[in-house]
């Protein structure tokens, strides 16, 4: 697989085609997110597996609006998997990243990976290397998690989600983390709805309004689930979020590339 | 073009966590918590999330101040370091080694702290030391 990703790199490179391309290397023993421009050395080049597949994934279309903010007019490559390209779908529609400057490269995801995220859709519809398995055998579907917790009485649920969120120290991670958080104001850090410098966290306003906020823009990518240094289920809060947006308004975040999400549009609902 | 992340490690406190400095061009643009860092292991606390604002922060103190007539002035290293010097052994023959106390940092080194408590006791002789954590 990562062959394959590299001749891809080597190819845009030397045809000139993207400026840079955005994707993990090591360096110092250690996976991070990198920048390879023509004429780097590609054999640092990582695809963020290191004792598990996809263990080691990193933000990088966060590092890509990052370079388009500074470089509007270049072109850049990123290396993608399924929820990266459902994020990338979700900046264009967002204005966040124009289309036509950027040019993913594609890995899927192995079935054990796809299990473990209950990932809806495991691939990219534009795939430089692996393969797309057929929605059944990609066994991600399943949405265990959510049918789990609502599997318990109201008040049991009531208190699991206090008690998780009395856990939160407000590091601020899972927002900072997100590649789908880009706001130059972020409404955690207002203070009419969040108090400033204090502890426990406001609850449950702080992770409600995030959850609110990624409604329409999380591409359950489980990032931020990995951040919190005190393992708050968060990505499993969001999966109910998009269950909601989902069921009334039949819409998932990234999954088709031009949709527009109902919560940008004003008026009578349209047809389904 | 110049894009980077630095690995290294969180300079806050005492604990180790590791992030890479996100660089463009040569301004620090982010901190990304690094994820198969022992310590901390993809995660940080909130001043380690902002490690990079502090940096380039126009608050920021980039000479000693000494305070005179009521004044905090900038001044020179040397002025600031013969200064101090010259008070605490001042203080010290007049009110005993004890009318000094040292206050350690977690914001240096292992071996800096162990330089500054063998100052204290072995250079003022008190063993009047503590640690910023306990502030
Ligand atoms: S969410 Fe899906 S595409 Fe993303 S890492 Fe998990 S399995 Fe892969
Ligand atoms: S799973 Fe978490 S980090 Fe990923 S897009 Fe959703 S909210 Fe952001
Ligand atoms: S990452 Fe976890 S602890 Fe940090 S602010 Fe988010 S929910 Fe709270």
């Amino acid at each position: 697989m990562i062959d394959q990703v590299k001749q891809k790199i080597n190819e845009l490179l030397s045809q000139g085609s993207v400026k840079g391309v955005v994707a993990l290397a090591y360096a110092h023993g250690h996976a991070g997110p990198c920048l390879f421009q023509k004429g780097d050395d590609l054999d640092a080049l990582c695809l963020g597996d290191e004792k598990k597949a996809g263990d080691v994934r990193y933000p990088l279309n966060k590092v890509l609006i990052t370079l388009a903010r500074q470089y509007p007019d270049d072109v850049f490559g990123v290396l993608v998997r399924g929820c990266d390209e459902r994020g990338l779908y979700g900046l264009y529609r967002l204005k966040q990243l124009e289309p036509d400057k950027v040019v993913p490269i594609g890995i899927s995801c192995p079935r054990d990976l796809a299990l473990a995220c209950e990932c809806k859709k495991p691939w990219p519809d534009d795939m430089t290397a692996g393969e797309a398995p057929n929605e059944k055998e990609s066994g991600g579907t399943e949405q265990k998690g959510v049918q789990d917790v609502e599997g318990k009485e109201q008040p049991e649920r009531f208190d699991f989600w206090k008690d998780q969120f009395l856990k939160c120290v407000k590091c601020y991670g899972c927002r900072d983390i997100c590649p789908m958080c880009f706001c130059y104001d972020c409404s955690l850090e207002c203070e009419d709805l969040v108090s400033k410098g204090d502890l426990p966290v406001d609850i449950p306003t702080f992770h409600l309004v995030r959850a609110m906020h990624m409604a329409d823009r999380c591409i359950d990518c489980g990032l931020c689930d990995e951040a919190c240094p005190v393992d708050i289920p968060l990505r499993l809060l969001y999966k109910k979020t998009a269950e909601v947006m989902n069921h009334e308004f039949g819409f998932t975040s990234g999954i088709n590339k031009n949709e527009i999400s109902p919560l940008s549009l004003m008026g009578p609902m349209p047809e389904k | 073009m110049d894009y980077k992340n630095t690995l290294t490690t969180c300079t806050y406190c005492g604990c180790g966590c590791n992030f890479f400095l996100e660089s463009l061009d040569g301004r620090l643009t982010g901190t990304i918590p690094c994820k198969t860092g022992p310590v901390n292991e993809g995660k940080l606390c909130i001043k380690g999330w902002n490690a990079h604002e502090f940096v380039q922060s126009d608050e920021r103190l980039k000479k000693p101040l000494l305070r005179k007539d009521g004044e905090l002035v900038e001044v020179s290293w040397d002025e600031a370091l013969d200064f101090t010097a010259t008070r605490l052994k001042e203080i010290q023959k007049t009110n005993g080694p004890d009318a000094i106390g040292f206050c350690a940092s977690a914001k240096v080194t292992n071996e800096e702290n162990y330089i500054m408590q063998k100052f204290a006791r072995a250079g003022v002789g008190t063993n009047s030391v503590d640690h910023c954590a306990r502030l």
